[in-house]
């Protein structure tokens, strides 16, 4: 592939105290398919926005086509030809498929917007790659997967000849992936380059041409998909070798400790999101929810640890019927909770560390005494935590804000299983998080069910509720439409329930 | 030892900034004092000597610097929840009348009852005078912004009608409440000055307030609130309590000052009584970042201000006007650290605590 459409030599980033990009070579061959892969702060997103024109390198050059080029600000690069498709989409949902495309850049007649001609042209780009898309429909009425088309054609539009795409299966089902996939391909073939983001080994190895690792804002080798495993890739990224199957014993199953029956809650709009729910949580299991993002995962979870009311039905924690939104409630019944958005939720960030372990356990002896903090106490028991879950801190003192990641989410972790537990309820636990701290975090799961607790799981990542769980309820529109044995379940299966077809 | 120099560097941030601020403005005062032809360093000589230049000069500036540290406690305190109490003017009203009426109207107690007496009414006027807005952002989500104006506004015609009605001194020249009974006194702190205990008081709140914010729950809650409202909630702490606690300790502390310069200085409130402390008291709360021990310095520096500025006009004719000039840039750079930082060559720090002001608009 010596026709290059793009090639980065020696990008140099520095922010004060990282070297974010540390002479990165990169090229991007015409009609390639080439994956960035890299743990998060591996310098994967740094280098596409400098790409995208967001930063300006510190050293190094750009050539698009062989010519050197500036890219000083996303219209920079949208001139030549790069065009970003964001893991979090950029549509304004009440307005139009057409209007959406042409916003920024409209097709004018005599100083005013010509609807037909845009309309004519999105009907011609959508009919050449297959995409399916009727203009007229608003942004709001489509599913994620078509939402997702519409940005792509955006950046067509735009003639891109260079896509970036930034994660963009993570909001995706596994069949809609899939086709995903297709239409990249079919991108491909019309001589387009695509430079896909991902850190999902086995869609990687499917989809791309080449693949290129990044570690530590350097460059640590690209591989051809054909001449390669995920063993190999984890090991590249992470720098050293990775358990990737989760090692557990078979379930013993053991009396109910979370029991859900009838439960219905509205999401901030009013609108039922969960639906009449019922499902059971024993001892010594991992209960998992599998769904595409959005189907009530996040109202079941707030409502079961206190956050939000319920509607109607009934939850019982150890045989305690809960009153409803009162987290204080659920955590004195020995639940434990990892919440979906740590930094929204589970941690105050300018607090230091020290401060956010004790977050659910203040008010209690010995951390405090008649309403004064006991502070020799809880300096013992952070430095404990900080040990114990081998929580990267210079010490207890150190603002959160200023760990990375997955330390963040190992702190909450801490937190939250360093106290007695009969109950975890984890809602994405390992999102955003690098495959050391995934690997971690897998255990500590485990660990807690073999400790005889039970464990609500909650996860878009297939892979992840396959590896850890083992019972399987598959959540659809607010119910649980069918719950399957881990021994049942295969990703095709699953795939078709979370897409809300069964029989 | 790299992480220490992290946490080094950004303790001196949190001071360089104020600091340099304050220069920077007294700079700008330098220049609008040359710009109108009148003595640069006269003009900052008498500013100097009207605060600090004899010993009653002294004495003056900390009599304005205690209702000054107790209305900038009282702010920054609500900023510790998030919360943006504008209407500490009214609490220090509500505290000021409550504390005269105590004042005059009970006879016979001993010094020892009756002054705490009075002081305590002050307190709790301030505090139900802070309530209410709590109350009402706790349980119909009214924007404490709005109602602590409002409830300025109504205290102020209040005390008005109060003063001239009910609480009139028939007697008196002046519309004011009868002077109040002896034994209400908050004694002088040297003889010949009127430099009251109200100072310690203020002192005391300080550490009070310190403790209260970092040393139990109660303040844990309230920061943490502050903070992040849901992990606080996530966290099993209940919001609007605080809400309504923190705008009543925050209103106590207001009527207090009011109380203090009631039963310490005045000892009569005139109908005339126009105080300013409290919106002075943000720019104070901001200046010290919330910071209670900071409050204290902060509070000095205003009152030095405004108590020099006296002298400055009559030993240079500058008009009193150019301090608020100042104080608004002192402001201005407080809140906009990055001009600070641009003019000085400052890089930011790494770790950064922020502190919270208020929430916004939002439900």
């Amino acid at each position: 592939m010596n026709n290059e459409s793009l090639s980065l030599k020696g990008i140099v980033k520095v922010f004060p105290g990282v070297v974010a990009n540390d002479h990165i070579d990169f090229s991007l061959g015409r009609g390639e398919i080439h994956t960035l892969l890299g743990e998060n702060g591996a310098g994967k997103t740094t280098l596409m926005n400098i790409l995208y024109g967001l930063y300006t390198p510190d050293e190094g050059e750009i050539r698009i086509n062989g010519q050197k080029v500036q890219i000083k600000t996303p219209s920079d690069a949208l001139s030549h030809g790069i065009g970003m498709v964001h893991q979090h989409f950029m549509l304004i949902p009440i307005m139009s498929v057409a209007e959406n495309i042409i916003l920024g850049k409209e097709i004018k007649k005599s100083g005013l917007l010509d609807r037909k001609k845009a309309r004519n042209k999105i009907k011609e780009l959508s009919q050449q790659y297959k995409f399916d898309l009727n203009p007229d429909d608003l942004v709001k009425d489509l599913p994620i997967g078509t939402q997702q088309r519409v940005e792509i054609i955006k950046a067509l539009y735009r003639e891109a000849n260079i896509l970036i795409m930034d994660e963009p299966t993570s909001v995706l089902t596994p069949q809609e992936s899939e086709e995903l996939f297709s239409i990249l391909r079919s991108l491909k073939n019309e001589g387009k380059s695509i430079i896909f983001i991902s850190h999902k080994l086995k869609e990687v190895l499917e989809v791309s041409d080449k693949i290129t690792v990044l570690r530590n804002g350097k460059v640590i080798g690209s591989v051809e998909p054909d001449k390669t495993d995920e063993q190999q890739l984890a090991g590249m990224m992470v720098g050293r070798q990775v358990i990737l199957k989760v090692d557990k014993n078979k379930m013993d199953r053991g009396a109910p400790i979370l029991v859900v029956k009838d439960l219905s809650v509205n999401d901030q709009r009013g609108m039922k999101t969960v639906n009449n729910i019922c499902f059971t949580v024993h001892e010594g299991e991992i209960f998992g929810v599998a769904g595409v993002q959005g189907n009530g995962q996040t109202e079941l979870i707030q409502a079961l640890t206190g956050l939000i009311p319920f509607q109607s039905g009934e939850v019982t924690i150890q045989n305690r019927k809960l009153s409803g939104e009162n987290p204080r409630e659920v955590t004195v019944l020995g639940t434990a909770h990892i919440p979906e958005d740590r930094q929204k939720y589970g941690l105050v960030l300018p607090y230091p560390v020290r401060d956010n372990l004790i977050l659910c356990s203040y008010y209690g002896k010995p951390f405090s005494n008649h309403r004064i903090l006991n502070f020799s106490f809880i300096a013992e028991k952070a430095s404990r935590l900080l040990e114990e879950y081998n929580i990267k801190a210079p010490g207890i003192d150190t603002i959160t804000d200023t760990l990375s990641g997955g330390n963040q989410q190992k702190t909450v972790v801490a937190r939250e299983l360093g106290r007695e537990v009969k109950l975890l309820i984890a809602s994405q636990p390992t999102r955003g998080l690098d495959v050391g701290s995934i690997e971690y975090i897998h255990k500590k799961i485990i660990e807690t069910r073999d400790a005889r607790c039970g464990v609500l799981l909650v996860s878009p990542e297939l892979d992840e509720i396959m590896s850890l769980a083992d019972t399987i309820g598959v959540i659809f529109k607010g119910q649980i439409i069918k719950t399957l044995n881990i021994e049942e379940s295969t990703k095709e299966k699953l795939g078709l329930l979370m897409a809300g077809i069964y029989k | 030892m790299k992480p220490l120099n992290i946490i080094g560097r950004a303790q001196y941030q949190e001071i360089i900034i104020p600091f340099l601020s304050i220069v920077t403005a007294l700079i700008i005062g330098a220049v609008i004092i040359y710009t109108t032809g009148a003595n640069v360093y006269k003009s900052y000589q008498g500013l100097w000597q009207g605060a600090f230049g004899k010993p009653r000069a002294i004495a003056e500036t900390f009599v304005i610097t205690t209702p000054y540290i107790l209305s900038g406690l009282a702010v920054a305190f609500g900023f510790k929840c998030g919360l943006f109490n504008i209407g500490v003017e009214g609490q220090l009203y509500a505290g000021a009348v409550s504390a005269a009426f105590i004042g005059y109207a009970v006879r016979g107690l001993p010094h020892f009852i009756h002054l705490p007496l009075a002081m305590l009414a002050g307190i709790v006027g301030g505090a139900v005078w802070g309530a209410i807005p709590g109350y009402l952002k706790a349980k119909t989500g009214g924007h404490e912004v709005i109602n602590t104006i409002m409830m300025n506004h109504i205290m102020l015609k209040l005390t008005d009608y109060l003063v001239k009605n009910p609480m009139l001194d028939t007697q008196a020249s002046i519309p004011r409440t009868p002077y109040i009974q002896e034994t209400a006194y908050l004694p002088k702190l040297f003889p010949g000055f009127r430099l009251h205990w109200g100072i310690i008081i203020a002192l005391a709140a300080v550490f009070l307030i310190y403790f209260i914010l970092y040393k139990t729950t109660i303040g844990f809650e309230i920061r943490t609130v502050g903070y992040n409202q849901n992990a606080a909630r996530y966290a099993g702490m209940n919001i609007t309590k605080n809400f309504v606690l923190v705008m009543a300790v925050s209103g106590s502390l207001a009527g207090l000052a009011g109380a203090n310069e009631v039963l310490g200085l005045n000892y009569t409130l005139p109908a005339a009584f126009i105080s300013g402390y409290g919106f002075d008291a943000i720019a104070i709360a901001l200046l010290a970042k919330s910071n209670p021990f900071a409050i204290i310095p902060s509070a000095i520096l205003w009152a030095s201000l405004r108590n020099g500025a006296g002298l400055m006009q009559v030993r240079a004719g500058i008009s009193i006007d150019l301090i608020n000039i100042m104080q608004a840039f002192v402001i201005m750079f407080i809140a906009a650290p990055k001009i600070v930082r641009w003019l000085y060559r400052i890089k930011e720090g790494k770790a950064k605590a922020e502190v919270v002001l208020t929430k916004g608009w939002g439900k």
